[in-house]
């Protein structure tokens, strides 16, 4: 861990020690690693980057754990696909595709555990946990038994048995939290601070939120070693969007990219949009939302990083803007249909907010723009309803080829 | 004794309420604010509350039951 500092407060700046700590002491705002820029641009280069293995560590000296510990399932260096297909129904010559759903447990949050994992391991703890709806369940619980470790899942009682069962299928305990959606996340903060446990997006949230950085590292690598000119990220707690331009920040710090000019654009839905209303009404405090989505991965109503999620939204000239409800499917679809990647809502709430950000003339037809899908499509499948109208036939040749017909007039 | 920290936000109609002060004087509550943003149309406290426990928790009840939300200072932990 040569190139880190120490823990900084976000608000007052007062440093820490690399201890599992995520509050500030004085002021109780959030934790955040800080590095020895100097002594990263020192060490790293394109070519040194490029030798590394094909998965997110081989940005290993931009994260904060020592060498050759990580405890990885071959996450990251995902494919970055020029979406033409789906850029021509759009209006746009160079769309790309940031397809994250191939991860090892099919979403993002692969990136953030992999990293909390390596370090709850270096903190010496036993206990690997977290509280979550779906995807973070799952990473977590894959990233629990290749590291050996127990580890506890944590989740609101009347979650669905798909989601339940994806993560179970790695061993974990799994424990269902009655009461309401508050009650449970109180319950799980309490909970920290009772147990010496790492529980990944708590005491441990500092490290976890650097794993996301690897998704901006790998776009601009990709693009061949430059920023594109405008990122679509999904919006939850806001951290992805506030870590993917931190990526983009410290490759351009490094000099391993020119400086950036990408407009960083937050896609939520409109059933859960707190960090867009605030910038749509140009506050810099986010008003807590009771959310009624279909994004269930983004329905986050009291988003912990919103504020520096607005601040980025206003200092790179993006915009905060929300897919409609019933525009998520369409979403999903449209992108199924023209690339042939099939993704979850969030993804739904990317495509749609895209369509919507070129119609409103925010993204020009030649600037290169790369929207974020972060989870596969399976995970959601309750939410696509019942879309399929089958051509229903006898086993003939001849009724099939006039029912055939039928359905192509 | 246990201590508690928590995020509280007040919704526009209750920015005038006194409830930090009501929740010292009615609960025994010691209450340290470290961090506060108030606006005419919202507002939010981060403060640190200590007493019994259950006097913590019987407070917090009464604190919710105004309208004012109460989270904790890491805001929403559970994930999709």
């Amino acid at each position: 861990m040569p190139h880190v500092k120490s823990l900084q407060c976000r608000e007052c700046k007062t440093e820490y020690p690399i201890e599992p700590l995520n509050a500030c002491e004085f002021c109780f705002g959030p934790l955040e690693v800080a590095y020895d820029y100097n002594s990263v641009a020192k060490s790293v280069s394109r070519k040194s980057i490029e030798s590394g293995p094909n998965t997110m560590w081989r940005y290993h000296d931009f994260l904060p754990v020592e060498k050759d510990s990580a405890v990885d399932i071959s996450t990251g260096f995902t494919p970055l696909i020029h979406a033409k297909n789906l850029g021509r129904e759009l209006g746009l010559d160079h769309l790309y595709i940031k397809n994250d759903s191939v991860n090892p447990t099919f979403s993002f949050k692969d990136r953030p555990v992999s990293v909390t994992a390596t370090k709850a391991l270096e903190f010496e703890f036993d206990v690997l946990a977290c509280v979550s709806t779906g995807n973070l369940m799952g990473s977590v619980a894959a990233h629990g038994a290749k590291a050996g470790m127990e580890t506890m899942v944590f989740y609101p009682a009347d979650l669905e048995q798909g989601k339940i069962q994806g993560a179970a299928v790695y061993g974990p305990t799994m424990v269902a939290v009655e009461g309401t959606y508050d009650q449970a996340n109180r319950f799980c903060s309490e909970l920290a601070d009772a147990h010496r446990w790492a529980f990944v997006n708590i005491n441990m949230r500092p490290y976890y939120a650097e794993g996301s950085k690897t998704l901006g590292y790998e776009v601009a690598e990709q693009l061949g070693w430059k920023a594109p000119d405008h990122c679509v990220v999904p919006g939850a707690s806001g951290e992805l969007h506030t870590k993917i331009w931190k990526g983009i920040e410290e490759f351009e710090g490094a000099g391993l990219i020119e400086k950036a000019k990408t407009k960083m654009h937050l896609a939520q839905a409109e059933g859960c949009a707190p960090i867009v209303e605030a910038f749509e009404t140009g506050n810099n405090q986010v008003k807590p939302v009771i959310p009624v989505t279909i994004a269930k991965s983004l329905a986050i109503g009291n988003p912990a990083a919103g504020p520096y999620s607005l601040e980025i939204l206003r200092e790179t000239g993006g915009t905060g803007i929300f897919a409609y409800e019933d525009s998520i499917i369409d979403g999903i679809r449209i992108l199924a249909e023209t690339e042939g990647i099939f993704t979850e809502t969030a993804g739904g709430v990317v495509i749609s907010s895209l369509k919507r950000l070129v119609k409103q003339g925010k993204i020009k037809k030649d600037e290169v723009t790369v929207a974020f899908v972060t989870g596969n499509g399976l995970k959601t499948l309750e939410a696509m309803g019942n879309f399929v109208e089958p051509i229903e036939t006898k086993p003939e040749i001849n009724t099939f080829h006039t029912k055939l017909a039928e359905r192509r007039d | 004794m246990a201590t508690k920290r928590v995020k509280f936000t007040f919704p526009q109609e209750l920015i005038k309420e006194p409830v930090i002060h009501k929740l010292g004087v009615d609960f025994g509550i010691v209450t340290n604010i470290r961090r506060a943003d108030i606006r005419d149309d919202m507002g939010w406290v981060v403060l640190e509350l200590e007493g019994e426990s259950e006097v913590v928790e019987d407070g917090l009840e009464w604190v919710i039951s105004t309208g004012v939300r109460v989270d904790p200072i890491a805001g929403d932990i559970i994930e999709g």
